[in-house]
């Protein structure tokens, strides 16, 4: 057993595009205990309540992230609506669900390139990134935006987005279907990136459980834990949704259940699309958010379950805005991954959590 | 009004129960989903812990005066120091018995206890 020696790790890392300070304790080239500290970038963005009005907090907490923005937008709504007792059309919803899937495959894209750059794959993460691309120039056809979108609002959308542009969404995510194939086919059968991923990192279904973490984080490790399969947001149980879930639990597992959900994402869009009924996308929403009311909801975003609670104050302020996101919840997860590793994994463990630390400090 | 949401359950809990009633539901398989403070007046906070079991969720309600000390719930769900640790640098609210307490230190925020009310 070898001297203990305390090495940090951040805030500032290559792998890390935000900053996470992690004190690695280590006995030669083993991690045997990780202590993770955050809080460089709190923004204070939910003590905005009390200078923001209820629809300008919706585009408060859609800046949260710059990837996951659409689902923050869709939360906030669904919390205020929920507050407020708000029901909107059934064409929002198909819309809400169909740019969310939208966000999921460009968040998982944008991951798998950050991941290959992890692992110093530069040419697998440029052509990652370099599909993605095609995925916000969608974005910014359908919403007017690339990174923050403010189409989603309180009683629906803000516009609609007509059945032909739909269809050709449909068609160029079919048309990236076989490039992305052969992209994550790399992933999946390189020998470098196997000697990497697979065995490396393993955390238990019980461990994943106790630990409470969420997303592909959790389904990498065998439970079927996803939002999507509540009514609590979207036309989800219309679509015939399955959790894609891996049992390993290891980084690859991690890895190839975000690259199955890439696919999956592109099916579930096509299902709306030749769902999507006719008609309005939003109601008209009037008056305040009652003193008192409250609406608690979750919504399954990229990295996993995110919480959005709204609280009335009898005015056009809110008297609270509470977003919990999925990287608070997969951060002792990471810990207890860190425990008994090379130092030289550590860095794709901490992106194997596709961690988000805008999201988590807010 | 007939609420055309999802199911909202927000059961109140009295803060020498909290500990107890938490521990009660780890054992029912319940997952903590999120801890989080609001500010009810000058003088009151509420607690909010949500647990999560087969999708369904359960919230529970605790009211605290500004300057109460909790006991923390980071030896029944460990992962709770995030929770515990953000309330206290952000509300003022300290936690007793935490597994893991950064003592003021887990957010770096240039002002103190931000929520906190200033009287």
């Amino acid at each position: 057993m070898g001297k203990k020696t305390i090495i940090p790790f951040g805030p500032q890392h290559p792998v890390l595009p935000e900053p996470i300070h992690l004190d690695l304790v280590v006995e030669d080239e083993t991690v045997v205990e990780a202590i993770p500290s955050i809080g460089y970038i709190h923004r204070g963005l939910e003590k905005l309540v009390e200078k923001k009005d209820y629809n300008q907090m919706v585009y408060v907490v859609e800046r949260i992230c710059g990837i996951c923005s659409f689902g923050h937008g869709w939360g906030a709504c669904l919390a205020i609506e929920g507050a407020m007792n708000v029901e909107i059309p059934e064409r929002a919803e198909y819309l809400r669900t169909i740019l969310h899937e939208l966000g999921r495959i460009h968040s998982h894209l944008l991951w798998l390139g950050l991941m290959a750059d992890g692992f110093g794959f530069e040419s697998l993460f440029n052509h990652c990134w370099r599909v993605r691309e095609t995925v916000l120039d969608l974005f910014e056809k359908n919403t007017g935006g690339r990174v923050v979108f403010s189409i989603c609002k309180v009683g629906g959308m803000r516009q609609d987005i007509s059945d032909e542009n739909l269809k050709e969404m449909v068609e160029v995510l079919n048309g990236i279907k076989k490039e992305i194939k052969s992209l994550t086919d790399v992933f999946i059968n390189d020998t470098s990136v196997k000697n990497r991923m697979v065995g490396v990192g393993v955390l238990t279904k019980e461990e994943a459980e106790e630990l409470c973490a969420v997303g592909p984080t959790v389904r990498g490790s065998g439970v079927a834990q996803d939002l999507r399969l509540t009514d609590t947001h979207g036309v989800y149980g219309k679509l015939g949704f399955e959790p894609i879930v891996e049992e390993a639990g290891d980084c690859m597992a991690r890895t190839k259940v975000r690259i199955r959900e890439v696919f999956q994402s592109i099916e579930l869009i096509e299902k709306a699309v030749s769902m999507i009924p006719e008609g309005p996308v939003a109601v008209n929403v009037k008056g305040n958010v009652e003193d008192g009311a409250e609406y608690m909801v979750r919504l399954e975003q990229p990295r996993g379950e995110a919480f959005y609670y709204a609280r009335g104050a009898g005015s056009k302020f809110l008297k609270r805005m509470r977003v919990r996101t999925p990287t608070n919840m997969n951060i002792p997860a990471l810990v207890k991954t860190l425990q008994g590793c090379d130092l030289a994994d550590v860095p794709i463990l901490v992106l194997t959590i596709d961690p988000c630390i805008s999201c988590t400090e807010r | 009004m007939e609420s055309v949401h999802v199911e909202q359950v927000f059961e109140p809990v009295e803060l020498s129960r909290i500990f107890s009633r938490v521990a009660d539901l780890k054992a029912e398989g319940y997952r903590l989903g999120q801890i989080c403070g609001v500010v009810l007046d000058d003088d009151n906070y509420e607690i909010i812990y949500s647990f999560d079991k087969g999708h369904k969720l359960l919230n529970l309600k605790l009211d605290i005066p500004t300057d109460a000390e909790v006991e923390s719930i980071t030896r029944i769900y460990w992962p709770a120091f995030i929770y515990e640790n953000e309330i206290h640098d952000l509300f003022g609210v300290k936690f007793n018995h935490s597994e893991l307490d950064y003592g003021g230190t887990f957010f770096k925020v240039s002002e103190t206890t931000p929520w906190k009310p200033k009287k």
